[in-house]
């Protein structure tokens, strides 16, 4: 999937959801969806051979690969919480994006108290008793 | 890549729009508005398809849950 072609697909997109949001508002949004979903899903194996990488480097410097997968886990959150924000803000749902995001900041919170709790761990030892 | 969603939501868009005003001139008020809401029913179910196969691949991909 290169840039070129989701360049293409943005293109089209846009041009069918103008020449719907005058007739149809509600086909817009459903479109302007549409055209998201197609877009991260042809993205997200590129993103998924990123994901490898960064655990590769991860095993590679002996690091604890439970932190790797809540890594990768906070940055899926991060892109569903964006794409379903986004999502709500086009559709004119600001008030409804605002709490997709705080529910996608929590959980991305739940998620980093154990490396956080391990940071802390850390700096306790380092510390005189 | 499915771009054919794309097309067959603008498609399907663009003709209840058309259905829509033709019944209206027709005089047939009840018709056209039934026309829509079934044309957004099926839009929608394609998209909360699409939706549902975009999550499976995110939930596979960030190893979620």
């Amino acid at each position: 999937m290169t840039i070129l072609q989701i360049f293409a697909v943005a293109l089209l997109g846009l041009l069918l959801s103008v020449l719907l949001r005058r007739e149809r508002p509600e086909m817009a949004v459903l479109l302007s969806i549409g055209l998201g979903v197609v877009v991260l899903a042809a993205l997200l194996r590129q993103i998924g051979s990123l994901l490898d990488l960064i655990t590769g480097l991860v095993a590679r410097a002996q690091l604890d690969l439970r932190y790797a997968g809540s890594l990768t886990r906070i940055i899926g959150i991060a892109y569903l919480t964006e794409f379903g924000a986004q999502v709500c803000r086009d559709a004119g749902e600001g008030n409804l994006a605002g709490k997709v995001e705080l529910a996608g900041k929590i959980s991305i919170l739940v998620l980093a108290v154990p490396i956080v709790l391990a940071v802390l761990e850390t700096l306790l030892r380092l510390l005189p008793a | 890549m499915n771009i054919n969603l794309i097309f067959q939501i603008g498609g399907i868009g663009l003709l209840v729009a058309i259905l829509h005003t033709v019944l209206k001139q027709a005089g047939k008020q009840e018709q056209a508005e039934l026309v829509t809401l079934a044309g957004v029913v099926v839009v929608l179910w394609m998209v909360i398809q699409a939706i549902s196969q975009l999550f499976q691949l995110v939930r596979a991909t960030f190893q979620l849950y």
